[in-house]
């Protein structure tokens, strides 16, 4: 019976987790969505989290207003998506080396310069208690729900109808599809494709103030273990679709709350061992999505080159 | 050869460019950008004992750097050079405790050949889904990193643990008469000569080689390379292969020569500052070794410019972000520098 219990208590810390952990995958995954349909692949995102997780801390300390913390956040991946667009703009250049490069410059300033701000604690999110009609602490704590995961799943559904039906969206779309058809519609390329990596990159800067402020909440060095590249995957995963991406996010959130929900129980054993699940699970997403033909589902056709 | 002065005099400018930028980013610190760089210097190669430093930190540099280099040749931008290493010490020090008391050459031996060994096989299986399955090979690569870490982890605090370290936690030791001895009365050990020598080897391969020459042409157009019958598949996959045998080879040293033991060491982001010398040498495996000194140079500073000016050690990071940035941005000028351009034969 006591056994009963324990699984119970894994299956709700794993869904709760999904929701928990999975937040900042639904940010990080929709703005590489977006710059994805543009046509250009955005690696750098993992910068751009670790930067608004520090930005978002920072700000929100000084201020004393979370929100303006967010703000801060996703202003702070915008100028580094601008940055990354513009570096790329010329064809010698390529996008997933200065996604590197980005992301390793991006992580050396948010450390640099927040040495200051991994002391003291800034004031956090609020969060809506779904689950204070239980007197569980477990289903308390896996039903206690962000706000930003909400303005998550609304913003899925809204990118879906923005890339469908907007005229900007299908600007983007067809910049991505064939920037031949798009240069002899005398599209700007390279700005719409500069408007999406900016756009994408405070999206994931918004996600990256999630970590600093609500969960695990607070600012240090380790806090992004590479949600930001996993992203990129997780994209591939959802064929470029902003709804698969919401799905895909809390597919991974789950996997990542494994292991800690594990050793919540008492399972000890093989931690390390869980903590890899969502890489493992991404890679092999990765392959059973991938064909040897070359060509994906969904895949913008600037890709296919 | 005017390539090779456009390629050096293009790289010199990103360098002093970047020289510029940082001076820039040192001055919104509050400290005197002269000041900073002196201490860099002094910090690098001022003295025989930053030498030294710098030396020990330029070896596993060299050798990850290959990892992302030789699959660059054929067109492939692997970023598993730490995973890669994390395998091939954590493999060497298997080998190494499970068979310590042979003959010490013998031990060496088998820890280069297991610890290479699996982490060209490690980096080999990101080029075969690349090129059977066409599954992205960065992503891939770097998911791989953060597998072979946690494996790493699993295992050093769990079947492998050394009782006795119980603050970092570690495998047991190979055995101190397995280890690789220093070169001289210097705190520099053999494990540069490794270095210089696969370096050297590699370079060999690429420029004099009836392979080499088969994986540029593969890297510069797959379809001319199919067309023309040469065996795609073997040449990527051997150029990862021997990628991740030298990123092992990197942590076998680190296992051997330092450490003794396989720990988190093993994962101290030599993978990641490996890509950046990689591509500030343009895969060219020669010009890996001068890059590697420098960076291993300016990592090695690090503690001085935090003991002389109170910069934290992320300062080392911005650094080698901005030089990153700046080498990839001098790409676009590859090409549209006049006097840099051979004369056309069609005028």
């Amino acid at each position: 019976m006591e056994n009963d219990i324990g699984l119970w208590s894994v299956l709700i810390a794993v869904l709760g987790g999904a929701i928990r952990v999975g937040t900042p995958f639904i940010f990080v995954s929709l703005g590489e969505c977006l710059t994805e349909k543009a046509g250009r692949i955005n690696l750098g995102l993992e910068g751009n989290l670790i930067m608004g997780a520090m930005t978002g801390y920072a700000v929100s300390y000084l201020s004393g207003s979370p929100w303006l913390g967010v703000l801060a956040a996703g202003s702070s991946g915008c100028v580094l998506g601008i940055l990354h667009a513009l570096l790329c703009q010329n064809k010698q250049v390529n996008d997933i080396a200065v996604g590197i490069a980005m992301m390793l410059f991006a992580t050396g300033i948010a450390f640099f310069y927040g040495k200051a701000f991994i002391q003291p604690s800034a004031p956090h999110l609020p969060s809506i208690g779904f689950g204070n009609w239980s007197s569980s602490p477990v289903i308390k704590a896996a039903l206690d729900i962000n706000v930003l995961f909400f303005l998550g799943v609304a913003l899925a559904p809204a990118m879906a109808w923005f890339l469908r039906t907007t005229r900007w969206g299908n600007a983007v779309r067809v910049v991505g599809e064939s920037s031949d058809a798009a240069l002899s519609l005398g599209m700007n390329i390279n700005r719409v494709r500069l408007l999406s990596t900016m756009a994408g990159g405070g999206l994931a800067g918004i996600g990256g103030s999630y970590l600093s402020l609500y969960y695990p909440g607070s600012w240090s060095e380790g806090l992004s273990s590479g949600q930001g590249l996993m992203a990129v995957a997780l994209v591939i995963f959802a064929r470029w679709n902003p709804m698969n991406c919401l799905y895909a996010s809390l597919l991974f959130g789950g996997a990542a709350a494994l292991g800690p929900a594990l050793q919540s129980v008492g399972i000890n054993w093989g931690y390390y061992l869980f903590n890899a699940a969502p890489y493992v699970l991404t890679l092999v997403i990765m392959i059973a999505a991938s064909s040897a033909k070359g060509t994906v589902r969904g895949m913008p056709g600037e890709f296919v080159k | 050869m005017l390539k090779t002065v456009e390629i050096w005099c293009l790289s010199l400018g990103a360098l002093l460019l970047s020289m510029l930028l940082i001076a820039a980013f040192i001055f919104t610190t509050g400290n005197s950008p002269s000041e900073v760089f002196h201490s860099l210097y002094r910090g690098a190669f001022g003295s025989w004992f930053s030498w030294q430093n710098t030396l020990v930190r330029a070896a596993p540099l060299m050798l990850t750097a290959l990892c992302t280099a030789l699959p660059a040749r054929v067109g492939l931008i692997v970023i598993g050079g730490e995973g890669a290493m994390v395998v091939g010490g954590l493999t060497a020090a298997i080998t190494g405790i499970a068979i310590q008391d042979a003959p010490s050459f013998m031990v060496m031996s088998a820890m280069m050949i297991v610890g290479g060994g699996c982490a060209g096989l490690w980096i080999l299986a990101v080029g075969a889904l690349r090129h059977y399955r066409n599954v992205n090979e960065t992503i891939s690569s770097l998911l791989l990193n953060y597998i072979a870490i946690a494996v790493l982890n699993f295992l050093v605090v769990g079947v492998l643990k050394d009782p006795a370290t119980l603050n970092n936690p570690s495998t047991y030791s190979i055995g101190e008469k397995n280890m690789i001895t220093s070169i001289g009365d210097s705190s520099v050990h053999w494990g540069l000569v490794y270095g210089l020598v696969v370096c050297l080897a590699m370079w060999f391969v690429a420029r004099r080689t009836t392979f080499g020459f088969a994986a540029d042409v593969t890297g510069g157009n797959i379809r001319a390379a199919r067309l023309v019958g040469l065996p795609v598949a073997k040449i990527v996959l051997l150029s990862c292969f021997l990628g991740g045998a030298a990123a092992g080879l990197a942590g076998v040293i680190e296992i051997a020569a330092i450490q003794g033991r396989a720990n988190s060491s093993l994962n101290a982001g030599y993978g990641y500052a490996g890509i950046l010398v990689a591509f500030l040498a343009r895969h060219n495996p020669l010009a890996i070794i001068p890059y590697a000194l420098l960076l291993g140079g300016i990592q090695a500073s690090g503690g001085l410019l935090q003991r002389a000016h109170d910069l934290p050690d992320a300062t080392v990071a911005v650094f080698q972000g901005i030089i990153f940035m700046m080498i990839l941005s001098s790409e676009m000028l590859y090409g549209r520098i006049k006097f840099l351009q051979p004369k056309s034969m069609i005028s």
